[in-house]
């Protein structure tokens, strides 16, 4: 019984221990590069958590990862590789702050709501065409939301360039390429004084509803058997075009949400540098990276988007403090991710270990029980 | 075991508390920290801050002037938190070196009434939103791209000039319809063809966009943004001149790069360095321009001189005597 | 008229090139079950390495060579953590991504520090066949290692349909558990095919570094990778398809480069959609049949489940 347990709790251990092991060598970088490793990662936990305004900034880096990681959930689980996380996030925006400035009149919650809205639609349909394509004209979705990717960044440069540049830029002349500050009226609320907005609860909120919808639902169920079994989801008379598409909108439509919620919680204004990583921050990769450590269960993602959050806010004060080169920084983070995933396999199979362990005892329990009859 | 590792933690803070404490004395040193969106050696809008830094320091002495930078912080959340993190370690000025900062800056400037913050490039220090301790700085770029444009008119021998951008904003932008307008002051039925790459790091896609200007006849390119080596390496390739602009990108090809607008933000910042330790956080507005030295233009003899001696031979000048 | 369409078909040709070597080295590690989503990264790592190794050196056949040996090291840890420890791929690969891309930035910048051009492979005209008017110019009047590029695929083709190795690959992708059973050794067979993936990605970002580009920058693939991996699946695992995909996207990229060139007055961002948009147009017009991935792709083997 005691083995057991202990066999139980170190598996949860072996995922940190692999961290422990990419910081290791990132260590070893840190030290070539003539750098304290001790002074580096204590800045990195500082960066994380060290005070009020690093824990809000851990948090709010966590919220569009969480959107884009339920977005995940949903698609993955439908069995459909929603790889187009950035070109959702950036219609999203898009949508929520075109909205925003064709109606600046309104005011309070009517807006923000409008533009949660309109962000939540726009994301949809861009997830929606990729789905459309692969339901109805078998384009797979790895690279119909790959190139979509690309037309919603070139489609964004275009409209910030162009229609929905800041009038202010015109006039001075800079033509920076971004769109005026939205109104005050559609700012989310904040945890003053730190950075923390309202849309983190809305995050959270979105992963409760998702994991209603995906195990409280027919509809949810039957996107989960699509992804589990396709032959015998169509056997049993589900139209699988149908629930694939759906699958795709709900998807596009969380990450959409997200990309919405950075505009009117973060930044108050949509702008570009040409591509999308300078507003998403490759939330819409992360994201992936979070849902699949979050084991795709909308609520294990939170934590997930919590600690990769962390470790991307820690990591950018490391670079200040110490003045590592910033490609030291992505190194160390695509490490840790190659370990925490390639860990999974002594989890698993510990996992294997700790059932067999107790089907041998089960086995020989009921052994003794006959016998004793 | 875990004690131990409190007790060796707790030794090392205090000893970086106490080594700091030696560096905190001379308190009279200038501290500045730049935040920038690409690499310092991207050759190109990053490095021409990084160069500016690194010549101030030189002027003034590393006791008098400290600098810390935070590259490639393309992702604007990232920066936020850098502008927003170097203001609370106290930092005298900060820099944000990037248009996309701007929103950003807005937000934070107000919470550290006693830091100086610098944004670039633009003319906007937000003091009409009753904020006083941000510069603005930016560079005239279409005089330099002027300049270049009229030599390139001169020196082109189809009469086809080619352009490379990364995207129509900015300084790009600027830059571009300067280059322009001083090719068609100079030579009005010259052609000048523009392509833009859509990105600032596309090098392949710019170096495709060189091979078919040159292609349709342009033997002199200019272009702007760190994805132009792709193109500089091409028009070394197939002999064709070319003006470079933010930094001088004469070593990367010295037999065809003729001349580059180099910027020297030390222009800019040397009086907003003057002002804020005078007592003047903010309001000003800076502007690099030929006049005041900010804009220079370096010319490569080799490849201008080269170029002439090349074009006698193959009998494209006629001298008349 | 002539000369436009030789300028663009000729541009074309060379933007294929790194497409090319890394999406045939993806199917083929795709056609044995692994999907590798990290190309980018070594691409990126091959064309750090064989630049470094030219930048020195200024021997360009050991900087290839270096460039096959870095990404086969990449080759062998992805096989290492998708095939051996079984994770899972679709994320690993993103990891090994984002650690190329960090690593070979580092190394640029603490090794060379500036950026700077070398003079790499120049074109090599093939003799006679260059010499065909039109189609010598545009085709026989290339880099090497364009030409290695299109020779890969009829090679890859023959490997893959003609030989005992290529039914193996197949056969642990579609039915491993058959194919073990018949003494296929599963994990050799993915170890080969990602490890020479991994290599024909070095190539690739060589063939940026030190043939095409000439010179090496933070990330300089700018994400060629991604596109690279989203050909193979419009390629539909076939090496004739997955050309034919990578030369429809790199001639349309090469067109509307000419239509922004002469000044047609189409904004420039709506011109650079055209690539993406013409290869998701063209796959769903062509896709009438369904297109079956390998069975087992992104599903790591377990003897006995």
């Amino acid at each position: 019984m005691k083995y057991r347990d202990i066999r139980e709790i170190s598996m949860n251990f072996i995922p940190i221990a692999a961290f422990l092991l990419a910081l290791l060598i990132g260590a070893i970088m840190i030290a070539i590069l003539g750098i304290s490793p001790l002074i580096a990662y204590q800045a990195l936990l500082k960066g994380a958590f060290g005070s009020m305004n690093a824990i809000a900034d851990t948090v709010v880096k966590a919220t569009p990862l969480l959107f884009v990681g339920l977005g995940i959930c949903i698609a993955f689980r439908a069995g459909v590789l929603n790889i187009g996380g950035e070109g959702q996030l950036v219609v999203g925006a898009l949508s929520a702050t075109i909205i925003c400035l064709v109606f600046p009149n309104l005011t309070g919650w009517i807006l923000i709501l409008i533009a949660l809205f309109f962000g939540f639609l726009g994301g949809a349909i861009w997830a929606g065409i990729a789905g459309f394509l692969k339901a109805y004209f078998n384009v797979n979705e790895i690279l119909s939301t790959i190139m979509l990717n690309y037309i919603a960044v070139y489609g964004m440069n275009y409209l910030l360039r162009g229609p929905i540049m800041d009038p202010l830029q015109v006039k001075l002349g800079s033509f920076i390429p971004q769109t005026a500050r939205l109104s005050q009226a559609v700012d989310l609320p904040r945890f003053i004084p730190t950075r923390l907005h309202l849309g983190t609860i809305i995050a959270i909120f979105f992963a409760i509803l998702v994991y209603i919808f995906l195990w409280r639902t027919t509809i949810g169920f039957r996107i989960r058997m699509i992804g589990q079994n396709i032959q015998a989801s169509r056997a049993s008379g589900i139209n699988v075009q149908k629930y694939m598409v759906l699958a795709f909108f709900l998807s596009g439509a969380l990450v959409g949400l997200g990309g919405a919620i950075e505009v009117i919680g973060v930044h108050h204004r949509m702008f570009t540098d040409g591509s999308a990583t300078g507003f998403t921050g490759s939330a819409g990769f992360n994201g992936i990276v979070a849902a699949l450590f979050g084991q795709l269960h909308p609520i294990g993602t939170i934590p997930a988007s919590l600690l990769l959050g962390a470790l991307l806010t820690g990591a950018n004060k490391m670079q200040r403090v110490v003045q590592v080169p910033s490609a030291l920084i992505g190194a160390l983070n695509g490490l840790i991710v190659i370990f925490v995933v390639g860990s999974e396999y002594l989890r698993r199979r510990q996992t294997r270990r700790v059932e067999r362990i107790m089907k041998v005892e089960h086995n020989s329990k009921n052994k003794n029980k006959k016998e004793d009859k | 075991m875990m004690k131990c590792k409190k007790n060796i933690i707790i030794i090392v803070m205090i000893s970086i508390l106490v080594f700091s404490l030696g560096f905190g004395a001379n308190a009279k040193a200038f501290r500045v920290a730049v935040i920038m969106p690409s690499s310092i050696n991207d050759l190109a809008f990053s490095q021409s801050m990084y160069d500016a830094m690194v010549a101030i320091q030189e002027e003034m002495g590393k006791e008098e002037f400290q600098f810390v930078y935070s590259e490639s912080m393309f992702v604007v959340a990232d920066a936020a938190a850098a502008i927003r993190d170097y203001a609370s370690e106290g930092y005298d000025l900060v820099i944000a070196h990037g248009s996309q900062y701007g929103s950003s800056l807005v937000e934070i400037a107000p919470d550290f009434p006693n830091t100086s913050f610098a944004w670039g490039t633009t003319v906007n220090t937000f003091s009409d939103q009753g904020i006083t301790n941000i510069f603005a700085y930016e560079a005239r770029s279409e005089e330099g791209g002027y300049v270049s444009g009229v030599l390139a008119a001169k020196l082109s021998q189809t009469g086809i000039i080619g352009v490379i951008g990364p995207i129509e904003t900015g300084d790009a932008k600027l830059y571009v319809e300067g280059f322009k307008a001083g090719v068609l002051a100079t030579k009005p039925d010259a052609q000048v063809n523009i392509s833009w790459i859509g990105s600032f790091s596309d090098v392949a896609l710019a170096s495709e966009a060189a091979q078919t200007h040159i292609n349709v006849g342009a033997d002199v390119l200019t272009g702007t943004a760190q994805m132009v080596v792709g193109a500089i390496g091409v028009a070394r390739q197939r002999g064709v001149l070319w003006f470079g602009t933010q930094a001088d990108q004469t070593s990367l090809a010295p037999e065809v790069v003729v001349a580059n607008q180099v910027y020297d933000w030390t222009v800019a910042l040397k009086p907003m360095i003057q002002l804020v330790r005078e007592g003047t956080r903010g309001g000003s507005a800076y502007v690099l321009t030929l006049a005041n030295g900010g804009l220079k233009i370096v010319v490569n003899q080799e490849a201008l001189v080269r170029k002439t001696i090349q074009d006698i031979i193959e009998g494209k000048i006629d001298i008349e005597l | 008229m002539e000369a436009i369409i030789i300028g663009v078909l000729k541009s074309a040709i060379r933007l294929t090139t790194p497409y090319l070597y890394a999406s045939i080295g993806e199917t083929i590690g795709q056609l044995s079950g692994v999907l590798n989503l990290g190309v980018d990264g070594v691409m990126l790592m091959g064309a750090f390495s064989a630049f470094f190794t030219v930048l020195k050196t200024g021997n360009l056949g050991l900087g290839l060579l270096v460039a096959i040996v870095v990404g086969g090291i990449f080759g062998l840890l992805i096989a290492f953590v998708n095939v051996t420890l079984k994770a899972q791929q679709g994320i690993s690969g993103i990891g090994f991504y984002i650690f190329g891309l960090g690593l070979s930035s580092l190394l640029f910048r603490t090794m060379i520090g500036t950026v700077q051009t070398v003079s790499g492979f120049s074109p090599l005209s093939i003799p006679l066949l260059s010499n065909i008017p039109i189609v010598g110019e545009i085709f026989f009047r290339q880099n090497i290692l364009v030409y290695g590029a299109f020779a890969l695929v009829p090679i890859s083709w023959f490997i893959l349909n003609k030989t005992p190795l290529g039914l193996s690959i197949r056969a642990v992708g579609q039915h491993p558990e058959a194919a073990d059973s018949l003494g296929v050794n599963i994990v050799r067979i993915r170890y080969l095919t990602v490890i020479f993936g991994g290599m024909l990605s070095g190539i690739a970002g060589a063939s940026l570094s030190i043939a095409l580009l000439n010179v090496f920058q933070q990330n300089l693939t700018n994400g060629m990778g991604f596109i690279a991996v989203a050909l193979v699946y419009f390629g539909a695992w076939r090496p004739l398809s997955v050309l034919s995909g990578a030369l429809l996207f790199s001639t349309v990229n090469a067109i509307q480069i000419w239509i922004q060139v002469k000044g047609i007055n189409i904004p420039s961002d709506f011109t650079l959609m055209l690539p993406y948009i013409v290869t998701i147009v063209v796959l769903a017009a062509m896709a009438k049949r369904y297109v079956r991935p390998p069975k087992a792709l992104n599903k790591p083997f377990e003897r006995g489940e």
